[in-house]
């Protein structure tokens, strides 16, 4: 009788003891999996950052080095000095209006898109996708060729007789740059939002004598929020951060966040202001996406 | 009763004109560029009569060929570790539950969102800090130039890779992994001859990827770039700051083609990834 209880006992507890045996060997199994990708990122993300946000307080000493003591937040208090902070706000204000002009062309591309049939719709998404993934930087010098001197942009406008463009080097190409180059950033998301969205609801709406637009405004637009925010921190976030793009096709009067800090890195040899800069940088764009994730997105 | 939802008169319309108005945009600059490639005039964007002396011009030209080959190198050897990399991350994160799992998914996302200038401005300093360290550790002989080009572009590629092979691994069944397990298959067996094959197309998809992000990038690599080291892309933007030639016109054409050789075949592999 005792010796039946006991090994009642030992079999009841003898199968969790293996089963957690088991979870932990998975578990081993996953970390061990996961352990060289895990390392990489805390060596070149986690640690890269820390030294970054380090020497964002160092000096810069009078040989364009920069002494790792004396820790300050000049750096910081730099940053609402004019220069920086028109460089700051300029860069806020192109970076948005890329945005708004991004998702006002996107928006109705990605609805028109959702339309086709699927086998249209397929060849369609391709033709986005190519520029996508084409060389970013020849994306750009394409817009230099066009708008250069006695280039076909100024030979269209002289022939219509609007007299010659001279888009270069202005905001206005630094803008149409940036929306060349992020347009598809806000057509996928945007179309993944659309997409989803049940076409009865705006039956519905119609039918209760809704208006096109009032449906748009009402049942459309609502539901493919996700698809714009996503959109949007995509499209905002690398514009914010330009750097080719200001160097090829803008001029002395539209630097850029972006190339404001390789500036300090490069030519200026200011470390730690740049490192402040980044830092800040990183910052804004990490609390966007946090925010956005936090609010229940998923399309990223 | 039912209405139809499509968009009638005007509206239809200028759904139409917007669409190829997106599609002119896209492609008219692209178009442009490599006709002029061909034209026979000093000046970038004019028309001066067929020639290709401006390719011959960048095929002879050695630091033309140096930038290539360094490029090309990067590319392959970045890529190759990025995806064995991503690959297993992948398979962590969607089929095992382990230790600290929450902060390794976020980590993998930290590389996708930060922008390159901040990417570059860390890679710097790391460098700067560390290179030595790893030097005697390791004792590598790390000199800056293929070296830190390639450990800061599997940096950013191991989590392309992975986003794109998760995608395929949470898309798959895992009925014919647990029927493998079963029938007393050893892990690896199963994951070699039942999850492998199926995700090889996700693999490809995420190779191409991170192949295109190496050979496109400009801002990290001028940062980890050493003395006397250059890629194809910053050996261009260096001659356009320098002043527009149609040279560039040229160099611009061959590395369009070579990005469009990869999208197409990325499009092919997401086309046996959606069909298998």
């Amino acid at each position: 009788m005792k010796t039946v209880v006991k090994t009642d006992t030992e079999t009841a507890t003898a199968t969790p003891e293996f089963e957690k045996a088991a979870l932990r060997q998975e578990s081993r199994r996953g970390l061990f999996l996961a352990l060289p990708a895990y390392l990489y990122l805390i060596f070149f993300f986690v640690i890269s950052l820390f030294i970054v946000f380090i020497y964002s307080f160092a000096t810069r000493n009078r040989f364009g080095g920069t002494d790792l003591s004396g820790w300050n937040l000049d750096s910081y208090a730099r940053i609402s000095e004019p220069i920086v902070r028109d460089v700051l706000f300029r860069s806020i204000w192109l970076a948005f209006l890329t945005t708004v002009i991004c998702l006002v062309i996107a928006y109705p591309f990605a609805y028109f898109l959702s339309t086709r049939r699927v086998a249209v719709r397929n060849i369609m998404l391709v033709f986005v996708m190519i520029p996508f993934w084409t060389n970013f930087l020849v994306r750009n010098f394409a817009w230099r060729v066009i708008l250069g001197n006695n280039g076909p942009l100024t030979n269209a406008t002289e022939f219509v007789g609007l007299g010659s463009a001279e888009l270069l080097f202005t905001q206005t190409a630094v803008v149409l740059g940036l929306v060349y180059g992020y347009l598809p950033f806000m057509i996928l998301p945007l179309y993944a939002a659309i997409e989803r969205i049940d076409r009865r609801l705006l039956e519905a709406s119609r039918d209760l004598y809704g208006t096109g637009f009032q449906s748009f405004r009402h049942v459309l637009f609502p539901l493919s929020m996700p698809g714009v925010i996503a959109g949007s921190i995509l499209v905002f976030v690398p514009s914010l951060g330009a750097y080719v793009t200001p160097e090829i096709l803008g001029g002395a009067k539209t630097t850029l966040l972006g190339s404001y800090i390789v500036t300090q890195f490069l030519t200026a040899r200011n470390w730690p202001f740049g490192a402040a800069l980044s830092f800040v940088l990183m910052l804004v764009m990490l609390v966007t996406t946090i925010v956005y994730f936090r609010k229940g997105g998923r399309t990223l | 009763m039912s209405t139809s939802v499509e968009p009638r008169g005007w509206a239809k319309a200028a759904l139409h004109v917007n669409g190829w108005f997106v599609y002119m945009f896209f492609y008219a600059p692209i178009v442009l560029l490599v006709i002029y490639s061909f034209s026979n005039s000093r000046n970038v964007g004019t028309w001066g009569g067929f020639t290709l002396d401006w390719y011959r011009d960048f095929f002879d030209s050695s630091n033309a060929r140096g930038a290539l080959s360094n490029s090309v190198k990067i590319a392959i050897f970045s890529t190759i570790i990025s995806v064995a990399l991503g690959t297993m991350a992948a398979l962590s994160l969607e089929r095992f539950t382990f230790r600290g799992k929450k902060v390794f998914d976020a980590l993998l996302y930290l590389p996708i969102i930060i922008p390159d200038v901040t990417m570059a401005v860390m890679m710097l300093l790391f460098f700067g800090e560390f290179f030595d360290v790893l030097d005697a550790l390791f004792g590598l002989g790390l000199r800056k130039g293929f070296w830190s080009i390639s450990i800061s572009h599997i940096a950013f590629n191991i989590s392309f890779v992975s986003v794109v092979v998760r995608a395929r691994l949470a898309g798959m069944d895992t009925d014919l992994e647990e029927a493998a397990i079963d029938l007393y298959a050893s892990r690896w067996k199963a994951f070699r001859y039942v999850t492998f094959p199926q995700i090889v197309p996700g693999i490809a998809g995420g190779a191409l990827l991170a192949m295109t992000l190496s050979l496109d990038d400009v801002v990290i690599t001028q940062f980890v770039a050493g003395p006397g080291w250059t890629t194809l892309p910053v050996y261009v933007f260096g001659l356009i700051r320098k002043g527009v030639t149609p040279l560039i016109n040229a160099v611009s054409v061959t590395m369009l083609v070579v990005s469009m050789l990869l999208v197409v075949l990325s499009i092919v592999a997401q086309r046996v990834r959606r069909s298998g």
